[in-house]
């Protein structure tokens, strides 16, 4: 047996040398756009051959990640205003940010007819999942809109708060929650279950801004402009996003 | 102060939380433990191993099957139906029930290690005095294993003020609900909050010390006095 040693150890010298799992860049999005970003990461690396790592979370967490030094090569944000809060104070050059998505918020319940509309918020439930509107921009909304609506106040007691919006919809479709306001690209194209496409005069615009965090990496740069090429802007509007004109 | 009104509904519900789940650990794992301490079943390799689980699994292991087992189409589900909710996930119910699962081995442990030391000759010595085992267990055993036992609740007590994932995962992070004060610090670290962070960070750091140097010294004074 002690012929196979060296072998396995030349195997092991060979596994560590090659980076398997090298990305060329690094890139932080909002939970959100998860479905659409593996979407687009896969068509590009298909038309460049590079290929993109993505860490999906919170805006606000992700922001506070960024000031703590993680190693992001860019952003795709949910909102405008972390974007232009990181250029303002000296983490990246203003000059980068732009719009790539316009977000919808949406009720939805598992629930064959439960969702109707605004007034499916005054039914009986025991459970509405919100995400976290002090980190995430699509809570934030779905607050905004329980404010138009006046009913912020009677359904606080009923609000169970996500983390992100991913963890909002995972309450969502387990049927914890029997309803929650999500991301539209989260439930865009499902049959089962009900949803209602929030009035957009309830909320301000979720518009979603990118920016390039470091300035040397090629690919990061190159995949911002891919989310604004043809190819790019077809994907994003397939789940549900409206496009900047 | 306002730091102490904001911070004060998640420190009582952490400290409930904690208390019902060490009473609730302390009943349930005297049985387990004094079986594993005891039978000579090859089963005990299997629930020794299932007992520990926790000890090795991400907690969001056990969040994401608590998930699932509390909600609408699992035994939770069913279960709140008979009071006309439809889950256990975000309640305290809930809470408790991964939280027994969280600090189970924390508990039995210990339990486990004491039974397995004060060995058979006490309760032998007890029969032969005419003892039933219900009188033998309480009049013998239980003040033998003093020692174990408070190793046992305070280890579960302090592993459920500690625990964090399973909370973020089947919680809903409600004030004065649900959000307890792991899930608040890891909030106000979110939201850039550094002083409350630090502040409540740092409470939490002094009272897992105090209560691990509590327990080393009731151990070693113990273990002076032998069993």
């Amino acid at each position: 047996m002690t012929s196979a040693k060296p072998l396995i150890l030349s195997a092991l010298v060979a596994l560590l040398a090659v980076p398997a799992f090298a990305q060329d860049a690094q890139i932080a999005v909002a939970a959100n756009f998860t479905a659409a970003a593996e979407e687009l990461g896969a068509a590009f690396a298909e038309e460049t051959g590079q290929t993109i790592g993505f860490s999906f979370g919170a805006t606000g967490a992700l922001y506070t990640q960024i000031i703590q030094g993680a190693p992001f090569d860019a952003l795709l944000s949910a909102d405008a205003a972390t974007p232009a809060r990181l250029a303002d104070e000296g983490h990246s050059d203003g000059k980068s940010i732009f719009s790539y998505a316009i977000g919808k918020l949406v009720l939805f319940s598992t629930i064959e007819g439960l969702v109707t509309g605004p007034e499916s918020l005054e039914g009986e439930f025991a459970n509405i999942a919100i995400a976290e509107p002090a980190a995430a921009p699509y809570g934030a909304a779905a607050i905004e809109t329980l404010d138009a609506l006046g009913l912020t106040e009677t359904l606080r007691s009923k609000f169970v708060i996500g983390q992100n919006i991913s963890q909002t919809h995972q309450f969502v479709d387990t049927g914890n929650a029997e309803l929650g306001f999500v991301a539209y690209s989260q439930v865009i194209g499902r049959e089962d279950g009900s949803q209602w496409l929030v009035d957009e005069t309830l909320y301000s615009p979720i518009t979603q801004d990118a920016i390039l965090l470091s300035t040397d990496n090629e690919a990061a740069a190159a995949f911002l402009d891919f989310l604004r090429s043809g190819t790019g802007t077809a994907i994003i509007e397939s789940y549900g996003y409206a496009v900047a004109e | 102060m306002q730091l102490f009104w904001d911070i004060w509904p998640a420190v009582r519900l952490t400290v409930s939380l904690a208390f019902v789940t060490t009473v609730i650990l302390l009943v349930l794992g005297t049985p387990i433990a004094w079986w594993l301490a005891r039978s000579k079943s090859r089963w005990t390799v299997v629930v020794n191993a299932l007992v520990a689980l926790p000890l090795v699994l991400p907690p969001t292991v056990l969040g994401f099957y608590m998930l699932i087992l509390l909600g609408p189409s699992g035994p939770g589900g069913w279960l709140a139906s008979f009071w006309g909710a439809r889950t256990l996930a975000f309640t305290f119910t809930g809470l408790v029930i991964g939280s027994v699962f969280y600090s189970l081995p924390f508990v039995v442990q210990p339990l486990r290690n004491t039974f397995a030391a004060i060995g058979k000759e006490p309760l032998e010595a007890a029969f032969s005095l005419g003892f039933d085992f219900r009188k033998a267990f309480v009049l013998v055993i239980l003040p033998l294993a003093r020692p174990g036992y408070l190793t046992a609740a305070v280890l579960g007590f302090a592993h459920t003020v500690g625990e964090f994932g399973v909370v973020m995962m089947i919680g809903g992070n409600i004030p004065g609900r649900t959000k307890v004060l792991s899930i608040a610090i890891f909030d106000y670290v979110e939201q850039l909050r550094w002083t409350e962070a630090h502040i409540v960070a740092f409470g939490m750091l002094i009272f897992a010390f105090f209560t691990l140097a509590l327990t080393m010294g009731a151990d070693r004074r113990a273990s002076r006095l032998g069993p």
